[in-house]
């Protein structure tokens, strides 16, 4: 099956104060057309690592690949001519969606110079070709068809008067706003696949079922893939249509979101969906802590935490194993399936 | 309106601190001087024409009257007297206000279209050579004396290599006289060959005055730079694959500059300061030169004068640099 | 004591704070022992006409100057003028500066008000120019280039004072002990003190850097300690004359007066950063 985008065996190492930390070790996954993935994960346990490597964007001087591929419509963009991957990828055919949408706008200029300058080049009107020549014309034609786009995209993420919010400022919007106007940014160029990075995080609790579900529509809408990151798996559950765990470092289980929530496999798993806070009054927390990544456990980086490790956890990572067509997990003994342990 | 009320706000305090400032000078200037008449009367005068003298300048009165008379009369616009030329010092000091904002101005410039580029490489390649080679300025830039400068660069490129004249503003004629300014005059009269010899003439002494302003540019661009660099904006546009020339210059830039406008405000009060050396190593006919000969001739009155004129200009370039201030950053309108 | 300990640990790291603390070394070690470093000790009084503007070389390290006396000496007693004027103006003005910038800083009202007014006023005028008029009226000597200079640097201290005993009142421990009963005085010696003490070092570094450079500015003008004193900006004013020919004459005070200046400048930067990362975007060049 060709996938949109298709991640082998990535591995990253930032060179840090204490040491060389190894933050991704071998991470595989995969988005098809029109799908919504989900990578879920504690704080630090790599996913944003995972986001920006796709993106291109790992601060150069302290990240380092170690190996491992990253391969978007078949090619690879770790090793493609960086050139054209910053024109024709990036901001085109892969989109982002930031964290922080106050932060991620500049404080100095109207929205509306902002996103007339990303639609200069990444409007899916803007002349492809030939990478290395700068293209700083903008035909006038161009802009007001552009324009048009950009407003009815502001209309469709139910920004209210989109003509008058364009001439302001990014701090004169609230922060759910914010998000929609990032959302709308990311929309425009008509992108294949859009890169989240827990995009609802910094938002109140209130708005972010909106912004979910407004986002969830129109990627729907425009059959647009979507990669995006999260700690939290009451948002998984409201977007995605897979959902990918992640573990300092390490993939640890992928499935379709319903079987997910409902047969998880993976201990880390079962333990993640155990400690949301239910009704009862009880907190089940996962004993132990997040293991440094400068001198990560060996093999299976949970089983020092986990309830059914044996030695052969530690002695070498579990390889992939598909528990069902579209459920892959990586234990050594994972839960209610065959060879491995009974919950 | 905002911008109103903080022009206000700051004119307001012009008046009292101008005042302070009139009071501090004039009080040097009377006070503390042995008898400044007999200085004025010079060394053959009688006594009896020394108490002539004082009686006609005024300074027999008490002293708060004479200050109320000096204030009064600077309202109107009216300086006094120099000594020395014996022309109304406000006729003076305009007479000699061109020749120092040209040099200031150009300085300035020069500065500025160095300094910010500069400083913007200085971060983008931080560590690299030219980063280093440029710490070395910046450091160098506030530790170099103006007036030995400015003789090191007339030993060497006036003297040694006759590259460009010794000193002074031009030989020879100034083009007609339009504005004041020698090269927009000789621009508008299409006097090329004034214009260069101009140029040369200004060559050396904005330099010398160009070298801290752009030391202190570098820094505070390179400063700025720097910081903006780890913005999420920053981020944002990258991941988005924007053109990295565009990143840098349109909006690192513009939010590293919001310190920047700052320091070039405060730099133009510092220039100007600089110039009373740098002028008077050049021979240069401004406003620097007059005060300093000024002060050397005892002509108290002209540096009361020039006092006044300079505390009047860093106040006002002070409130300049907070109206840009607000300008260039819109957040930042002050609420006081 | 053990903070001082720190400060001092930190910045060894620190290579250009260390080439400064080098600098100003070697500019202490060139006045305390001028005499004995000197190879012509006594040129700071005698004449040798004979020996007028002689080249770099032999007896001579940095040549002779037009009266024949030996520049490298004469360089090496004036870095004695030069730490004088430095240490006992920037004192002076912290001296008064402080106090200034404290009372101002408690105190909520006119006195307030008016003592930031004035020390305005100082600021409203460049320091040069300042310090020319006061030191031209009342003569060129030592001491009245030492009072022009303290004159006219106080106010630095006193606003820098004034801002960081604003910004401490905010802090909650001050509002707490002062709640607790502690008097004034206590309050300020034993808690407020020791939190501004950072940027008044960082202030009285760069201090001295920017008031030996006015200092040598008087002197060039005439206005600073009258020869035989071997001033440096009064040995480049002189040298004018004997250029381009005798060059040594006017490079050699300049770059002692650079070396310096750069040493308090770095040790100050170096300060700056080791003291307090929060001081080191947005101020003055100053």
């Amino acid at each position: 099956m060709t996938e949109l985008l298709s991640v082998r065996g990535l591995s990253v190492d930032f060179v840090t104060d204490g040491g060389v930390a190894q933050v991704l070790d071998g991470i595989s996954l995969d988005v098809g057309r029109g799908e919504v993935v989900g990578l879920v994960g504690e704080s630090g346990c790599g996913k944003t690592t995972l986001a920006r490597a796709i993106l291109g964007i790992l601060p150069a001087g302290a990240a380092r690949l170690r190996g491992g591929e990253v391969r978007f419509r078949g090619a690879d963009l770790l090793r493609a001519d960086p050139v054209a991957v910053n024109d024709r990828v990036r901001g085109r055919a892969i989109t982002f969606i930031p964290q922080d949408p106050s932060t991620s706008f500049s404080p100095v200029f109207p929205v509306e110079t902002q996103i007339m300058d990303l639609m200069r080049w990444k409007s899916p009107r803007a002349p492809g070709g030939n990478a290395r020549a700068p293209r700083w014309r903008y035909p006038r034609e161009r802009y007001r068809t552009d324009r048009e786009a950009v407003l009815e995209t502001l209309r469709a993420v139910q920004i209210p008067e989109p003509a008058r919010a364009l001439r302001r400022l990014p701090h004169e919007f609230s922060g759910g706003q914010r998000q929609r106007l990032m959302i709308a940014m990311a929309l425009l160029p008509d992108p294949d696949l859009i890169v989240a990075d827990e995009p609802t995080t910094a938002l109140d609790v209130t708005i972010q079922a909106q912004i979910l579900r407004l986002l969830r529509e129109l990627v729907k809408e425009r059959g647009v893939s979507v990669l995006f990151t999260t700690h939290d798996l009451g948002t998984a559950h409201e977007l995605c249509d897979r959902i990918v765990v992640m573990y300092a470092g390490q993939a640890m289980e992928a499935a379709p979101a319903d079987v997910f929530f409902a047969r998880p496999a993976h201990p880390y798993t079962r333990r993640l969906l155990a400690s949301v806070p239910t009704g009862t009054g009880e907190i089940r927390d996962i004993p132990g802590e997040v293991p440094s990544l400068v001198a990560p456990p060996p093999g299976c980086r949970f089983h020092p935490r986990c309830d059914y490790a044996t030695p052969e956890c530690r002695a070498g990572r579990p390889a992939p194993r598909a528990l069902a067509p579209d459920h892959e997990v990586r234990c050594h003994h994972p839960v209610d399936a065959p060879g491995g342990v009974d919950a | 309106m905002r911008l109103l009320a903080l022009a206000l706000h700051r004119l307001l305090w012009f008046v009292p601190t101008l005042l302070g400032l009139l009071v501090v000078t004039f009080v040097i200037s009377r006070v503390i001087p042995a008898d400044p008449v007999a200085l004025v009367a010079g060394e053959t005068a009688t006594p009896a024409q020394v108490e002539e003298l004082r009686r006609q300048l005024g300074y027999d009165r008490a002293l708060p009257v004479q200050f109320g008379e000096y204030a009064w009369r600077l309202v109107r616009g009216d300086m006094g007297t120099s000594i020395f030329t014996r022309r109304p010092i406000v006729e003076d000091l305009a007479h000699r206000l061109p020749a120092t904002i040209e040099l200031t101005v150009v300085a300035m410039v020069v500065s500025v279209l160095v300094g910010i580029p500069l400083g913007v490489f200085s971060a983008l390649w931080r560590n690299s050579v030219l980063d280093h080679a440029l710490r070395v300025v910046t450091v160098s830039g506030l530790a170099i004396a103006s007036f030995w400068l400015g003789i090191m660069l007339q030993l060497l490129f006036a003297m040694r290599l006759g590259w460009t004249p010794l000193n002074g503003r031009l030989q020879g004629f100034p083009p007609s006289p339009i504005t004041g300014f020698y090269l927009v005059d000789a621009a508008l009269t299409a006097d090329w060959r004034t214009l260069g010899a101009a140029l040369m003439h200004l060559a050396l002494p904005a330099a010398t005055l160009a070298f801290p302003a752009l030391a202190t540019l570098v820094r505070f661009t390179r400063a700025g730079v720097l910081d903006v660099m780890q913005s999420n904006f920053v981020l944002y546009q990258r991941a988005m694959g924007l053109p990295r020339t565009l990143i840098v210059w349109k909006y690192m830039l513009r939010s590293a500059l919001t310190s920047t406008v700052t320091q070039i405000g405060l730099l133009f009060g510092i220039l100007l300061a600089g110039a009373v050396v740098t002028e008077a190593v050049f021979d240069w006919p401004g406003i620097g030169t007059y005060a300093v000969n000024s002060i050397l001739r005892s002509d108290y009155n002209a540096v009361m004068g020039f006092t006044v004129w300079a505390g009047a200009v860093f106040i006002v370039v002070n409130l300049l640099v907070d109206v840009a201030q607000t300008l260039v950053d819109p957040r930042e309108r002050p609420s006081n | 004591m053990s903070a001082a300990w720190f400060v001092v640990r930190r910045l060894t790291r620190d290579r250009s704070a260390l080439l400064g603390l080098l600098l100003i070394a070697a500019l202490v070690l060139a006045a305390l022992l001028a005499p004995v470093l000197a190879t012509h000790p006594d040129d700071v009084f005698e004449l040798h006409p004979a020996e007028r503007l002689r080249p770099p070389g032999g007896p001579h390290w940095l040549g002779t100057d037009r009266m024949g006396a030996d520049v490298y000496s004469r360089l090496l007693f004036g870095a004695r003028i030069t730490i004088l004027i430095g240490v006992i103006a920037v004192g002076a003005s912290l001296l008064v500066g402080v106090p200034i910038g404290l009372v101002a800083g408690y105190h909520h009202g006119w006195l307030s008000d008016a003592l930031m007014r004035v020390s305005d006023v100082f600021l409203a005028v460049p320091q040069v120019v300042l310090a020319i008029a006061i030191a031209q009226t009342l003569g060129p000597s030592l001491p009245n280039v030492i009072l022009a200079l303290s004159a006219t640097y106080w106010p630095w201290f006193a606003r820098v004072v004034y801002a960081e005993t604003r910004s401490l009142q905010k802090e909650v421990f001050v509002e707490s002990t002062a709640a607790l009963g502690a008097s004034p005085w206590r309050l300020t010696v034993l808690h407020v003190l020791p939190n501004i003490a950072s940027p008044i070092i960082v202030r009285a570094s760069i201090g001295m850097g920017f008031t030996i450079l006015t200092a040598a500015a008087l002197g060039f003008l005439g206005l600073g300690p009258p020869p035989p004193t071997p001033e440096w900006g009064r040995t480049i004013a002189e040298s004018r004359e004997f250029l381009p020919d005798a060059w040594w004459y006017a490079a050699a005070p300049g770059v002692a007066i650079f070396l310096t200046v750069m040493g308090f400048n770095l040790l100050g930067d170096g300060l700056r950063d080791v003291l307090d990362p929060r001081l080191r975007r947005g101020r003055g060049a100053r």
